[in-house]
């Protein structure tokens, strides 16, 4: 396996996909010459010509409503949003259409469509290209929403957007683009559903998905100084979730963090924290906590962001505070 | 002298008299089912109808183009006329209606008038209005890309180009030359709200500000919609983009069955408009060119009533869905 980085992963998981085949096209604002603004995409318009890498307009819910009228038809389109912000615009077309066809047409027509871009903050681009839209889209019953960290995960997690017959909903960890991992060779599919356990412990449960995972597992370097043994549970898929893996977990630990950068209300945190409650109330011995970001719209400079999103320093001290070990 | 000169005019189209009388039996179908379900919601049996009534001539005129199974078309929730026009019946309308399992639409899932056919590629519309522009502009770029002749037809009301989606499609149909007819009934009202608080000049005339041309018609009479819609799909299939069609015509009822039309407007409009109801003046044509006289106008009468009451009886007898089949079809399943 050789190592590369996160944003080498998603161009590779595209460029096989796109040479397997035909029928997958890219479509989006300058990924095109430009290669796109993260540079995602860049040589795709050599490689595939502009009939498959196709630069539009600056229309949101113009060119995702595009996308869908091409899956529906049976192309397999990949739209990258320039941020995941800016699909607002397009979310009419996203929910109230990508999400529905299938169910309003009586199971007639599937939507084979894979929309990604970047998610959530940590960049300094404040809070009109910072949120992080995994329980926004979580919501809705027709999409399929991942949030990969792992440069492996976000080459099998890619190609396995773009194989399913139905819409996805790719978060990318933006402010990761840059880091490296290991990432097999050639066909490699990670499946939805499947949460990935990125670190084994028994002391105690953190869970998170996308760039938390990082910070988590760091949280769990912390704490092992200290002889606590932390658990770290990737999700890697929001919907659908898995809920097995967690509950095995806490079931061996007896404890929980849920760990988000996304505000605390309604957040993926907590409904990890009502699943865990719901299945295992029995094997818990603390209440289930959530680490969130905080209740703002993120603001641009470095340290008040910084101050916004969840630390390493909150994460271990909720985790000694639910194995009642505060200091 | 004046029945010379009305024969004339399909025969220049290209239309002979089994075209003309099914055009007529399409539109006069779409009129009678529409008010039959009227007929059903106030005797409590259909919560919702949304009607044509008015618009048929526009519809059919248009949607005659159209080769089924082939070309695409994203109809909005008032063009029974044109879904009828690609083949589907009286029956399939009132299951529908009626939400039953066999609605062939969406199987009881989506509101009536929100038509859906795979085998006739009519796409599922959306409640939101204009929404259905940008993707029928996607389906438009997908024949193009395979190299197939295949037409797009997306169709909405005047208000819809008031929404940015529209706007959006238009600008990237242009963009690309795409072969894509966007049709706006323009039936003076959304709602209750006029025209003239809707648009802001005229509708025909942005299609100059995306490159490609517009025409505007009389949407109530068939034969010229036909004649510019023929147009519009040959330009079409010839590779030279699209075209907007602005069909002048009106809405005959109420948006639907939830609102009552008299908050809004006077009875005299609309009964002035009911002189210049397309299909009496179809009716007239066709007598006028021979085609129809008083006997086969009450046999083709007769023969619509019967297929309505047949379909009114059976969609009126058809089971509803099994409770638990309302889970089905939100994912498709992994291939």
């Amino acid at each position: 396996m050789a190592e590369k980085t996160y944003r080498e992963a998603l161009k590779e998981a595209m460029t096989e996909e796109m040479e397997r085949d035909e029928s997958v096209l890219l479509l989006g604002e300058d990924i095109g010459v430009y290669g796109g603004t993260h540079l995602i995409t860049d040589g795709l318009l050599d490689m595939f010509g502009k009939k498959r890498v196709i630069d539009t307009p600056i229309s949101e819910a113009g060119f995702t409503g595009a996308a869908i009228g091409m899956a529906m038809m049976g192309l397999r389109p990949v739209v990258e949003m320039m941020t995941w912000n800016f699909s607002f615009i397009a979310a009419d077309q996203i929910i109230q259409n990508a999400a529905k066809v299938r169910y309003f047409s009586g199971g007639q027509v599937q939507v084979p469509l894979v929309i990604r871009g970047p998610n959530g903050g940590g960049v300094q681009l404040s809070a009109q290209h910072t949120h992080s839209l995994e329980s926004f889209y979580g919501h809705f019953p027709g999409l399929k929403v991942v949030a990969p960290v792992t440069p492996a995960d976000v080459k099998g997690m890619m190609i396995s957007s773009i194989r399913d017959p139905n819409p996805v909903i790719f978060l990318e960890a933006g402010a990761l683009y840059g880091t490296r991992g290991e990432v097999p060779e050639g066909e490699h599919t990670v499946p939805f559903g499947k949460a990935r356990v990125a670190r084994e412990g028994s002391d105690v449960t953190l869970v998170a998905y996308g760039r938390q995972v990082l910070l988590c597992e760091r949280a769990a370097e912390r704490l092992a100084e200290d002889g606590i043994e932390a658990e770290v549970i990737d999700l890697r898929s929001i919907r659908p979730l898995d809920e097995e893996t967690v509950i095995e977990s806490v079931r061996k630990t007896h404890r929980a963090v849920s760990v988000q950068e996304q505000w605390r209300y309604y957040g993926v945190s907590s409904e990890i924290a009502a699943i865990i409650q719901e299945k295992a109330f029995d094997y818990l011995d603390a209440p289930v906590e959530r680490v969130s970001g905080a209740e703002v719209p993120a603001p641009y400079a470095r340290n008040l962001e910084l101050m916004c999103f969840p630390s390493e320093e909150q994460v271990v001290e909720v985790a000694r505070r639910v194995l009642y070990q505060e200091v | 002298m004046a029945i010379r000169e009305t024969q004339r005019r399909h025969e220049a189209l290209g239309l002979d008299e089994d075209d003309l009388l099914r055009m007529y039996r399409h539109m006069l179908l779409a009129r009678r089912v529409d008010e039959r379900m009227w007929i059903l919601n106030r005797q409590g049996k259909a919560a919702f109808v949304i009607s044509c009534q008015g618009q048929e001539a526009a519809q059919v005129g248009a949607a005659y183009n159209l080769r089924p199974g082939y070309d695409y078309v994203y109809p909005y929730y008032r063009d029974a006329g044109i879904v009828i026009t690609l083949g589907m019946t009286a029956r399939d309308q009132l299951l529908s209606l009626l939400a039953r399992a066999e609605d062939p639409n969406s199987g009881g899932r989506q509101m009536p008038g929100h038509f859906s056919s795979r085998e006739l590629n009519i796409v599922t519309a959306s409640a939101p209005i204009g929404v259905q522009y940008p993707q029928a502009v996607g389906s438009a770029m997908a024949f193009k890309m395979r190299g197939e002749d295949g037409v797009v037809l997306a169709c909405g009301g005047e208000a819809s180009t008031s929404e940015g989606d529209w706007h959006e499609a238009m600008n990237f149909a242009g963009i690309h030359d795409l072969p894509v007819i966007f049709l706006i009934q323009n039936n003076v009202y959304a709602i209750s709200v006029p025209e003239n608080l809707q648009v802001a000049g005229r509708i025909v005339d942005r299609a100059a500000g995306y490159g490609f041309p517009g025409v505007e018609v009389d949407g109530n009479d068939v034969l010229a919609v036909y004649k510019v819609a023929k147009e519009a799909f040959e330009r079409a299939r010839r590779g030279e983009g699209p075209t907007l069609i602005e069909a002048k015509t009106y809405r005959m009822t109420a948006h639907s069955s939830d609102d009552d039309d008299r908050r809004y407007r006077e009875r005299e409009e609309v009964e002035e408009w009911r002189k210049k109801d397309p299909i009496l003046r179809f009716k007239q044509y066709l007598h006028g060119a021979g085609v129809l006289d008083d006997a086969k106008e009450r046999e083709i009468e007769e023969e619509i009533r019967a297929e309505v009451d047949e379909a009114t009886e059976y969609a009126e007898n058809a089971p509803y869905a099994d409770p638990e089949s309302a889970m089905r079809y939100v994912y498709a399943e992994e291939e």
